[in-house]
């Protein structure tokens, strides 16, 4: 099960620009939150921020708080250990090259020393039918390497992967933004139903996914979170007037 | 208004631009031709003088007919395996620390800097630094130490193995696609087993590539060799004993007044020069298939 | 500019029954899930381990400096012997047989070291060397880069890998048989015969060997070097500088010698100075048609001997501790020469490939 997401004045820098100034959010469990906004507002810094991937840059830099579940990740935790509990999807899909599919799957897990194959085979096959691809590969596992997979496919064998750590919350940073319009609705079809077990962040720069998938919606702009409420209300009636302009195509 | 005014000049500069083409033509036939002329030559040489004595005796006492390299071929074997084992971790640790953990900074930039230098030092000096350090009388203080011998050529090799290790070891690194490393990190493996794991694995056609190309060089290697490895006219597997190699053995069968042993000499360049040549080829079929075979 | 029509907006709501059947399938792995995550909690950071790897490849990265360090530092200590006993002089001093009162530069047997015939026999070799190779080499970067058919690069570029792949040691087996004796019978005879008046090629050295031999073996070696090096930098030439120039209706080859060769000569004198060297430090090939007489002569058919030959030489069998000494001061000379000459070269090259293209190879 999915834990909430509180974050306490958020900032980060990129080198000398302030991306992400005074954010304050409280992200539900077990349901899926969309970020919108124009490009360099910030949306992917702050996702980015939430499993301390964002510092992995040497001139980023990091102050406030985010609190998963009861733990404070800046405080309490090593980066290693968030990450483990906070997984990622990546704009572009990106399998391991040199693996295999089942291998990509089993990653995760592998490189952290799980050593149990029995289990590993259990895990790799409901990870793949969570992620509606089990169908697709289950013949060449081992035989097939996961950049040999369609664009789509490797998006959704990413998002196996993530998932075969189990982690509490995902982090899905512009998911289908590289996929044609097919593989797209599967993705979204799939956050659909993992949002019951995992507390799910997608940043996306298309409107109508955010109303797709997510029950809340937030709004960024030049680096401040404009608004955030239920993806409804944003839609139908925002309450901010830079809201209302970028829902109706006004701007970005 | 007439569009060319000056035709003599027109002229002239047409003759000058055909002349350079030519020249540059002929440059670079003049540059074929004695590469073309030096194979040849090897082959035609080295192929008739080949034997399988070559590949299974060891030399004979001056005037006596036949005899091989066999020890010089198993020594060389020796001598390259002793200078991987030191020249290809370093080299790839170097590479690593240069690609992952050095990135833009002013310490991996004047090492980079310092490894490019250190390529081009003649390999006779660090065959002078090897002697200096391992051979001469002076040190004693470990049994290997104090003389000629097996170990102080492998140890000069493989010194000589570590900058090329480790420039191509980085350049491979560098290719490797920044997302697959955000995948790694991602997912919370430790930093030290998403480098080895993932970004090596992911350019190992291109780090193995690179040793193989500074295997290939330090095997025609013969001056660093000359004070350390000595040579040896009898079967030695020790490393602790003066040991025979390829290039050693033409290199003193060449200079030598007689003819059964200029043969010899050009039968060992020719081995030496189709392993090279099997190296290099192979090196060029591997990067021509794309370093990163489906990395997106 | 998009309007969103409301109507499009689905409400997450129509979808629940989907999300249910999504709950039952994965139920009966929850119960597992809870064991990977205890799992992964159970793993440390891996703080230490990270600390240490880190450590280690610096350590690997910095036997770099290391090596560089060792080198000098055996080479100076090794030196230090002839370095009291001649100082500067080493480089510069002439003896003079008592008896014969011809100069005397290295003898072993009595004494005298001097490193000038050396010094003056790598000089005269590699710069004979440059001569012959630098106008060749850009000839062939100009080639390949401006006129080739697309067909013939690439088994050209190979060809010229490979010839840098030679070993010294076949270069030079392919000179004592092959070019010496060339050079012996046909070459030679006709510079001394048109040549003969400038007193650089005089007849008096019968065997083929000498500097004139070890330039043309060196030129073959450092060809590749300077060519495919001077490639590159002709490669990193944006192509809008040769477009300019080409609108200005210019011929190609004027074209190349302002748009190219000219933007490009920063990085040539590089690859150039790059080539120096390797020229500098070629031993095998060298000692092997040079001659190895520690003499100085006008003529450039006379036997010499370069600094890399004579350690090449004798290192192996010096007897005494001074002729030792004198022969690694000789190497440590070599060593500082090529660091410095391949310092301002790389800066050269790198000052023009730099934001260029990666290498291609």
């Amino acid at each position: 099960m999915g834990v909430g997401i509180e974050v306490i004045n958020l900032n980060a820098w990129y080198g000398a620009n302030h991306t992400l100034q005074d954010i304050n959010l409280n992200i539900p469990a077990n349901h899926a939150t969309a970020l919108i906004g124009p490009s360099g507002c910030g949306k992917s810094t702050f996702v980015r921020c939430l499993n301390r991937m964002h510092e992995t840059n040497p001139i980023a830099r990091v102050t406030g708080t985010v609190r998963i579940g009861d733990l404070d990740i800046y405080e309490d935790a090593k980066p290693v250990e968030i990450r483990r509990r906070v997984g990622m999807v990546f704009q572009r899909p990106n399998p391991f090259p040199t693996m295999s599919i089942y291998d990509n799957v089993a990653s995760g897990l592998k490189l952290n020393g799980f050593r149990n194959r029995h289990a590993l085979d259990e895990i790799v096959e409901r990870s793949l039918k969570d992620s509606a691809l089990w169908d697709e590969v289950k013949d060449d596992l081992k035989k097939k390497s996961g950049a040999s997979l369609s664009g789509g496919q490797q998006q959704r064998l990413c998002i196996a992967r993530a998932l075969a750590v189990d982690p509490e919350v995902l982090l899905m940073d512009e998911p289908a933004s590289a996929l044609d319009p097919v593989s797209t609705s599967k993705i979204e079809d799939l956050i659909f139903q993992l949002k019951s077990q995992y507390t799910i962040v997608i940043v996306t720069h298309n409107m109508q996914q955010a109303a797709r998938v997510a029950e809340k919606t937030g709004f960024f702009l030049n680096g401040r979170m404009v608004e955030f409420d239920s993806t409804h209300k944003i839609f139908t009636n925002p309450s901010d007037k830079r809201t209302e302009d970028y829902i109706t195509g006004r701007f970005g | 208004m007439k569009l060319e005014t000056n035709t003599t000049r027109a002229r002239f500069r047409a003759i000058t631009d055909n002349a350079v083409t030519l020249l540059a033509v002929l440059a670079t036939f003049l540059v074929i031709a004695p590469l073309v002329a030096i194979f040849v030559y090897l082959i035609y040489r080295g192929y008739s003088s080949l034997s399988l004595d070559f590949f299974t005796r060891i030399p004979k006492p001056v005037g006596e007919k036949g005899g091989g390299m066999a020890n010089a071929i198993v020594g060389s074997g020796i001598l390259l395996a002793l200078a991987s084992v030191i020249g290809v971790p370093i080299g790839i640790g170097g590479g690593i620390f240069l690609a992952e953990f050095g990135r833009g900074t002013k310490l991996a930039n004047s090492i980079r800097f310092t490894a490019d230098v250190l390529n081009g030092v003649p390999s006779i000096v660090m065959g002078v630094a090897a002697y200096a350090l391992i051979v001469s009388p002076h040190v004693r203080y470990m049994p290997l130490l104090g003389h000629f011998s097996a170990f102080s050529g492998g140890v000069a090799l493989g010194i000589m193995m570590i900058p090329t290790v480790c420039r191509t070891t980085e350049e491979m690194l560098l290719m490797v696609p920044h997302a697959v490393r955000e995948a790694a990190l991602g997912l919370g493996v430790p930093n030290w087993r998403s480098v080895l794991s993932i970004t090596v694995r992911t350019a190992s056609p291109g780090i193995i590539t690179g040793c193989m190309l500074a295997f290939a060089r330090v095997a025609g290697e013969t001056a660093p060799l000359i004070f350390t490895a000595l040579g040896n006219s009898f079967w030695s597997t020790s490393l602790n004993e003066p040991i025979a190699a390829l290039p050693l053995q033409i290199y003193v069968y060449a200079i030598s007044p007689y003819d059964e042993w200029h043969k010899l000499a050009w039968a060992g360049a020719l081995v030496l020069i189709v392993l090279i040549v099997l190296a290099v080829s192979l090196v060029r079929y591997v990067t021509s298939r794309g370093v990163l075979k489906g990395a997106s | 500019m998009i309007q969103v029509p409301e109507t499009r907006i689905s409400p997450p709501q129509q979808r629940h029954e989907l999300q249910s059947a999504a709950a039952l399938q994965t139920a009966s792995a929850s119960l597992k899930a809870s064991e990977i995550r205890k799992f992964l909690l159970q793993r440390g950071n891996s703080a230490l381990a990270d600390r240490w790897f880190h450590v280690l490849m610096l350590l690997c990265a910095l036997s770099i400096f290391g090596i560089v360090l060792l080198i000098a530092g055996e080479l100076a200590i090794g030196s230090s012997l002839s370095w009291g006993q001649f100082g500067f002089d080493f480089f510069f001093k002439t003896y003079f047989d008592p008896y014969t009162h011809l100069p005397v530069y290295w003898d072993p047997v009595n004494g005298h070291f001097s490193a000038l015939p050396f010094v003056y026999g790598t000089l005269v070799s590699s710069f004979l060397s440059l001569l012959i190779a630098v106008p060749l080499a850009i000839g062939v970067a100009v080639f390949l880069t401006e006129m080739c058919p697309g067909v013939l690069r690439g088994p050209l570029a190979f060809l010229t890998e490979l010839l840098a792949a030679i070993p010294s040691i076949i270069y030079g087996l392919w000179a004592v048989f092959v070019l010496v004796p060339l050079l012996r019978e046909y070459v030679n005879p006709l510079l001394t015969g048109s040549l003969g008046w400038t007193g650089l090629f005089s007849d008096d050295n019968p065997t083929g060997l000498g500097f004139v031999a070890a330039a043309v073996i060196l030129a073959i070696m450092i060809l590749p070097i300077i060519s495919s090096l001077t490639r590159e930098v002709m490669i990193a030439v944006p192509h809008s500088q040769r477009e300019a120039v080409l609108a200005l209706g210019a011929t190609r080859w004027e074209m190349i010698r302002m748009g190219v060769l000219r933007n490009a000569r920063i990085g040539i004198v590089g690859s150039v100075i790059l080539g120096l060297g390797r020229a500098l430090g070629e031993t095998m090939a060298v000692t092997m048609v040079i001659g190895n007489t520690p003499e100085i002569h006008r003529s450039l058919l006379a036997n010499g001997a370069s600094m890399a030959s004579v350690i090449a030489n004798e290192y192996a069998e010096a007897t005494s501790n001074l002729h030792r000494s004198a022969l690694t001061e000789i190497g440590l000379a070599l060593f500082v020469v090529t660091i410095l000459v391949n310092a301002v070269a790389r800066l050269l090259v790198w000052a023009v490939t730099r934001g260029a293209p990666a290498r291609s190879r």
